[in-house]
């Protein structure tokens, strides 16, 4: 091994680095070779000087400290960025775009069926119901309001009026009991000429009476107010005008 | 992994190399209050980095980090250090200029020698500072400074020549007043 391959392989042999073979090799030529045998001494010299002179500057304790809670703070943002971080992003959006749509539905009336709509279908059904079979109509037969009101008695929680309108051209024909706006409600029939009507009667969420709403569904015309701490639903295939007029009746009864 | 779980094992896998990272970064900034600057920053690149690491070679991992940091740290604040690119070649020194060395070093001091290290220029002293503090191999090295294996001993050497010159130099002066 020549001079200029040894001081190549020195410092790696100095630093333990180099492989076996070679090592023996440098070894064989600092034998013979007092200069490179001398550059080898300043290497080692140099070690040991790093070795005596505690040139390594550890770390002042309170940086440890200031460490540690630096990286509690940063552990507790990382949760946070990962329960609210970008990958949530898609999410959130949606769940926003969900919320407001729902809001705006609720808030808007013409998109969204409220719950007099709701009602009205309700009364609708059960109004088609009660007309398909003879023995769907009436509960109890009778157009004398003094069987009928005692007959509810027991099977309701409230009182509801009753009263026969047959010299108005309105006669009673009976009572029914009907579950409708998620609760019992008494249903009154009457007849006016071949049609039928049926009066829903139940108490009044709010006490303060509430003049007729009238609509119009599948041919249907309905009517409803709030009189008297009774809410009040009238349907019939009777005209308008035949029907606001057994409304007027029954306000005034009362 | 999540908060406490992560936090509690980068903190068994990297904090017991605190002083192995302020020691890289106090000789890199030469300053005591930027090192633990740089330490600080340096760890917390690490824990959001600690993913990636799958527990290899922690010391090699953070000193990496530490390095990176302290050179992204020196290009921010004193950007004039880092403009003279080390030439290798530049600092090669002749092997017959070597020969008195071994008694002046001798009567080199610690005081002495850590101002020639400090002397040197900064890629010369991190393998320096690798290698005879923290006894790094040349593998651990190269991963550290970013280097190829063949580069590392090379720049050792090299290091060592301009080291050996600048105590000579100090010796001399100091023979000399």
């Amino acid at each position: 091994m020549s001079c200029q391959i040894t001081q190549e392989f020195l410092h790696a042999y100095v630093d333990g680095e180099l492989d076996l073979a070679r090592s023996l090799e440098v070894e064989q030529h600092m034998q013979e070779c007092q200069a490179c045998a001398s550059a080898y001494h300043n290497q080692t010299a140099l070690r040991s000087a790093f070795k005596d002179s505690s040139l390594y500057h550890s770390a002042p304790p309170k940086l440890e400290k200031r460490i540690r809670s630096s990286l509690r703070r940063e552990a507790k943002s990382e949760v946070g960025r990962r329960l609210f971080g970008w990958r949530w992003l898609p999410v959130a959006a949606m769940a926003l775009i969900l919320v407001l749509g729902l809001v705006i539905w609720r808030a808007v009336p013409g998109l969204r069926p409220s719950g007099d709509e709701f009602l009205a279908q309700e009364m609708v059904s059960n109004h088609v119901r009660s007309l398909q079979l003879e023995s769907h109509r009436t509960d109890v037969i009778s157009s004398d309001q003094h069987t009928v009101k005692p007959w509810f008695d027991g099977k309701l929680d409230f009182a509801p009026p009753v009263k026969d309108f047959s010299s108005q051209g309105f006669p009673l024909l009976g009572g029914r009991l009907e579950y409708l706006n998620n609760r019992a409600v008494a249903a009154l029939i009457y007849q006016r000429q071949k049609h039928y009507i049926n009066l829903y009667i139940w108490p009044a969420e709010q006490s303060n009476a509430t003049s007729e709403v009238g609509t119009k569904r599948q041919g249907y015309n309905l009517l409803h107010w709030t009189n008297s701490g009774m809410t009040y639903w009238a349907i019939s295939d009777l005209n308008g005008v035949e029907l606001h007029e057994f409304a007027r009746l029954v306000q005034q009864a009362q | 992994m999540e908060g406490q779980s992560k936090l509690a094992s980068f903190e068994t896998a990297v904090l017991p190399h605190l002083d192995a990272a302020y020691n890289l970064a106090r000789w890199l900034t030469r300053n005591d209050a930027d090192a633990e600057d740089v330490v600080q920053e340096a760890y917390l690149r690490a824990f959001r980095f600690f993913g990636g690491f799958h527990g290899e070679d922690g010391r090699a991992w953070l000193l990496g980090i530490v390095r990176n940091t302290s050179y992204t740290w020196m290009q921010q604040n004193r950007s004039a250090q880092l403009n003279t690119p080390l030439d290798d070649e530049q600092h090669e020194v002749k092997s017959d200029d070597l020969n008195p060395e071994a008694l002046l070093l001798q009567k080199a001091d610690a005081q002495m020698l850590r101002q020639a290290v400090e002397e040197l220029p900064l890629e010369f002293r991190e393998v320096l500072v690798l290698r005879e503090l923290d006894e790094m191999s040349y593998k651990q090295i190269a991963v550290v400074a970013d280097l190829p294996l063949g580069t590392v001993m090379s720049r050792l050497a090299r290091a060592r020549k301009r080291l050996q010159q600048i105590l000579a130099s100090h010796t001399q002066t100091e023979v000399l007043s």
